[in-house]
């Protein structure tokens, strides 16, 4: 295998990703971080640590985490019937599981606005209940868990696929439980693809804009989360503020990678 | 190694349950949290305005919040919410708590009073029109202007670069559109077949149409694009305040005077027991401290005697068309922007 | 067939069907049925005479090749991406794997803003492609670089599980057997790869027709030319025509859905052949 083709081949494969990523990751990265720090460190620092700034971090981060965790639960039961067992409307049920992805935000958000608000029939009831969905923190937590649905079951479903049956089928037969047999026999084939699921999950959930924005009502210091205090700086022609703020997502961003490299690392190296 | 995965698996399952149970506890605390103010010591209100005003308003909030604190001695605290106008209203209309909304266009404040929650009458609830300060639109050009451009007529040149909001999306580019409509009407007496070769030839020159005024504002400052930004006065301002050196700011022979329009949200009010409060917030608006600061923030305030004390900053020998002279909201969006419309037949011309 | 028998044998059926379908009514279901509702409130007329307005079918071209062609790019891309981050050492390589995430956490707005300061006529790279005469930004070049960007990690994290999860013995032990790299490629690496790489290619076509926050800063917006769908939308609900922007966005949707479904079917059919071969 390792001849020289094979070298020629790696190298070239390498040199067209690296450029790709240049053009198309690094460049546009440098440019948010070249304009935070136009005006210097002082003034990013106030930026970041503005007050409307800081509670739109407290409000993502949380937005992020209901979103990462019950996409979880969904993902991992979702997965697990889809490619574990046989029955009707499976495709129709994958392709649905799908869906929120190819959804305009903007649609997405109206569609919210439209079953949820104050035009819809149901929207009594709630007020009854003393509910408030849109334009308060449950509407967004909504709008981001709509937009990153697919996400975890759609890494682990195709690892699931290529695994097939045949070793949980055994399992079984042995008289597993099915808590065991996941634990001990689907668990470790999916843990890669699951971690990658969380990370994208995770990603999407705090950059989210279009779909929070229609159900947020931009409440200063209420309901903006990151993306929309960074609209909201750019609206006000605070353009160095705004990529300041936007650098806290990167940031963000960058922290749960770490995270990811550790666990991967750590657990790649104890197999 | 499994079991420790395992292990963290199983509390995130649990802790997803517990903060999915909080999510939606949090959403309902806030509720009842709102409901109490209108009972306590301390006044909450909800200003829900359009992109344009927020420096007006966080300047006018400070100001509002001494003259109530003086009157009644309660602390007040204003919480604003900006965006296009058309969507901001689209956002009362379904539910988001606005005590007060101070929209770009009457026919935004209209959309909110259809869907039930602004009583009949607000237009006069207020004096002018409910119009507590104008503005209209100028253009903004390169230092030293080197396009030559002075009037509307000069926009149809050949390689002139205009940049301009998209009508379809924004309200402040309608305001553009129905500025140099009325301009064309004058020149050519009315002649609608003229006027619409006109106004092909301009948008023939726009090079982009961004969604938003402040899409177009980053179009032509941050990326050069475009010899003229046809802009609200306000937004021109606070670009040359930005760029002092690298822009003018040119006043057409012809505008068109926009009156934004604020307006009390009765449902909401009620319901929150503010009305008070609402009601002394926009009537403020005319009071002669407020009509200098809108001034300050490049808002012609509704007061003639103060707009004369700033006739250093705002060229007053512009002629301004108002929206009635297009037989208001309702037949200009009818006849200009509406689906198949005039600026629809502008632009399948083209092809 | 043996799976019918399987049914019974994995315990966890009912349960785990249970919870994806509550959860999957709750945020999926529920709305795109109220979605359905409100259009079926239109005549059928209105609804075909909104979306065959030469503006909206312009928008629908636009957007739809736009998606198409940078979906293609990425899918391409997305499995070079992931064979050399799983296969090879290079410096410089974790951060590559780390930076994939990217598109996803920058809010779109900003990502359109930077990607059109960098390719308009005075930008970083927009003045080296003038100089040839290529315009980037306000160009359908700009819409599809923008989408570029938005769908990366769709394809490259979709792929890079299998390829992890991929044994190289069995490519050695074709390599013994006397295989050359074309064929391992074609006939083992392939088709455990395809359906993971058709999965991230359907989803990020999906997520590029309905991209709004960051073409519209790139796009220019020309009605006919750079006017994407998901900005008519945004103007009929400026005019509050939302029985027009529901009627778009529907189709959008069954575009959308049709593309997913075939997706899943070619998948479905794909792990077919190769649970069938490999037993």
């Amino acid at each position: 295998m390792k001849n020289e083709g094979s070298k020629i081949v790696k190298w070239l494969l390498i040199g067209i990703s690296l450029l790709f990523a240049f053009l198309f990751l690094l460049l546009p990265l440098f440019t948010v971080i070249s304009e935070a720090l136009r005006n210097g460190w002082a003034a990013y620092k106030e930026a970041v640590t503005d007050e409307y700034t800081i509670s739109a971090i407290w409000l993502t981060v949380e937005a992020t985490v209901i979103a990462v965790l019950i996409n979880t639960i969904f993902g991992l039961f979702a997965a697990w019937s889809v490619t574990k067992f046989y029955f009707r409307g499976k495709k129709l049920m994958t392709t649905m599981i799908d869906i929120p992805v190819t959804v305009s935000p903007i649609i997405a958000g109206l569609i919210f606005l439209l079953t949820f608000g104050r035009q819809s029939p149901i929207y009594p009831y709630l007020q009854a209940a003393n509910i408030q969905i849109v334009f308060a923190v449950p509407g967004i937590v909504l709008a981001t868990v709509f937009v990153t649905f697919p996400f975890i079951s759609r890494e682990l479903i195709p690892v699931l696929e290529s695994q097939g049956t045949d070793e949980e089928e055994a399992a079984a037969l042995m008289g597993a439980s099915g808590l065991t047999i996941f634990r001990r026999v689907t668990f470790p084939h999916i843990k890669w693809a699951f971690l990658y699921g969380i990370v994208l999950c995770a990603a999407r959930a705090m950059g989210e804009f279009g779909a929070v924005s229609v159900l947020s009502g931009h409440l200063r210091g209420k309901t903006n989360t990151l993306p929309l205090h960074v609209e909201i700086l750019f609206n006000e022609f605070r353009y160095v503020p705004a990529f300041a703020v936007s650098s806290i997502l990167v940031m963000m961003a960058v922290v749960i990678l770490i995270i990811r490299s550790v666990v991967e690392y750590r657990g790649k190296g104890a197999e | 190694m499994k079991k420790k995965l395992f292990g963290i698996l199983s509390v995130a399952i649990l802790s997803a349950a517990v903060m999915a149970g909080c999510g939606s506890g949090s959403g309902s605390g806030s509720d009842t949290e709102t409901a109490d103010n209108s009972s306590s010591e301390k006044v909450t209100l909800t200003n829900v305005s359009y992109d344009p005003t927020r420096e007006l308003y966080a300047a006018y909030n400070d100001l509002f919040a001494a003259h109530w604190k003086e009157k009644t001695g309660q602390d007040i605290e204003i919480t604003q919410s900006h965006g296009g106008s058309g969507k901001q209203a689209l956002e009362v209309a379904n539910g988001l708590e606005a005590d007060v909304v101070t929209l770009a266009l009457e026919y935004d404040v209209k959309a909110v009073q259809d869907a039930g929650l602004i009583e009949d009458g607000w237009v006069n609830e207020f004096d002018k029109d409910s119009s507590p300060y104008t503005s209209t639109i100028v253009f903004l050009v390169r230092k030293g202007n080197p396009k030559n451009i002075h009037d509307w007529g000069d926009l149809v040149n050949d390689g002139v670069g205009i940049i301009t909001p998209n009508p379809k999306t924004s309200g402040g580019a309608r305001w553009n559109y129905l500025a140099a409509w009325a301009y064309a009407d004058k020149l050519y007496n009315g002649d609608e077949t003229q006027i619409k070769e006109f106004m092909r030839k301009l948008f023939q020159n726009v090079l982009v149409l961004d969604s938003g005024a402040r899409g177009a504002t980053t179009t032509f400052v941050e990326n050069g694009q475009g010899d003229v930004l046809l802009a609200w006065e306000n937004e021109a301002y606070l670009s040359m305040q930005d760029y002092p050196d690298e822009y003018e700011i040119i006043t057409p022979s012809i505008s068109i005077l926009a009156q934004p329009s604020v307006a009390i949200v009765d449902e909401v009010v009620d319901k929150r027991g503010t009305r008070e409060a609402a009601t002394e917030y926009l009537q403020y608006l005319y009071s002669d401290g407020a009509q200098r600061l809108e001034a300050e923030n490049y808002y012609r305030p509704s007061n003639e005697a103060i707009l004369q004390e700033y006739a250093d900053t705002f060229d007053l020998n512009i002629n301004l068309v108002t929206i009635q002279d297009f037989g208001g909201w309702d037949e200009a969006q009818e006849k200009h922007f509406a689906d198949g419309g005039i600026f629809d037949e502008i632009y399948e011309q083209q092809d | 067939m043996k799976k019918a028998k399987s049914k019974r044998v994995i315990p966890g059926f009912g349960l785990s069907l249970g919870v994806t379908l509550s959860i999957l009514s709750i945020v999926v279901l529920i709305p795109l049925v109220s979605l359905v509702i409100y259009t079926a409130q239109m005549d059928l007329g209105d609804i075909i005479e909104t979306i065959t307005r030469p503006r909206v079918l312009a928008s629908f071209k636009v957007s739809f090749l736009t998606a198409l062609t940078a979906s293609l790019i990425n899918a391409v891309m997305g499995v070079i991406l992931a064979w050399v981050l799983v296969r090879y050492q290079f410096p410089g390589k974790r951060i590559l794997d780390g930076m994939i995430e990217l598109p996803f956490a920058l809010p779109t707005a900003v990502a359109g803003i930077s990607l059109t300061a960098l390719t308009t006529d005075t930008g970083l790279i927009g003045s080296v492609f003038d100089k040839i005469g290529i315009k980037i930004a306000y160009t359908k070049i700009g819409i599809t670089v923008a989408l570029i960007f938005i769908g990366i990690p769709f394809v490259v994290r979709a792929v890079q599980p299998i390829l992890e999860k991929l044994d190289s013995s069995y490519e050695e032990a074709a390599g013994m057997l006397g295989a050359n790299r074309k064929k391992i490629f074609r006939k083992i690496i392939l088709p455990e790869i395809f359906p993971a790489a058709l999965t991230g290619f359907g989803l990020a076509l999906g997520r590029c027709i309905g991209e709004y926050g960051s073409v519209v800063f790139i796009a220019g917006n020309m009605p006919y030319e750079t006017e994407i769908t998901p900005l008519i939308i945004m103007s009929e609900l400026q005019e509050y025509d939302y029985a027009s922007a529901t009627a778009i966005a529907l189709v959008m949707l069954i575009f959308s859905f049709a593309i997913l479904f075939a997706v899943n079917l070619a998948q479905a059919r794909n792990s077919r052949i190769i649970n069938g071969g490999s037993k």
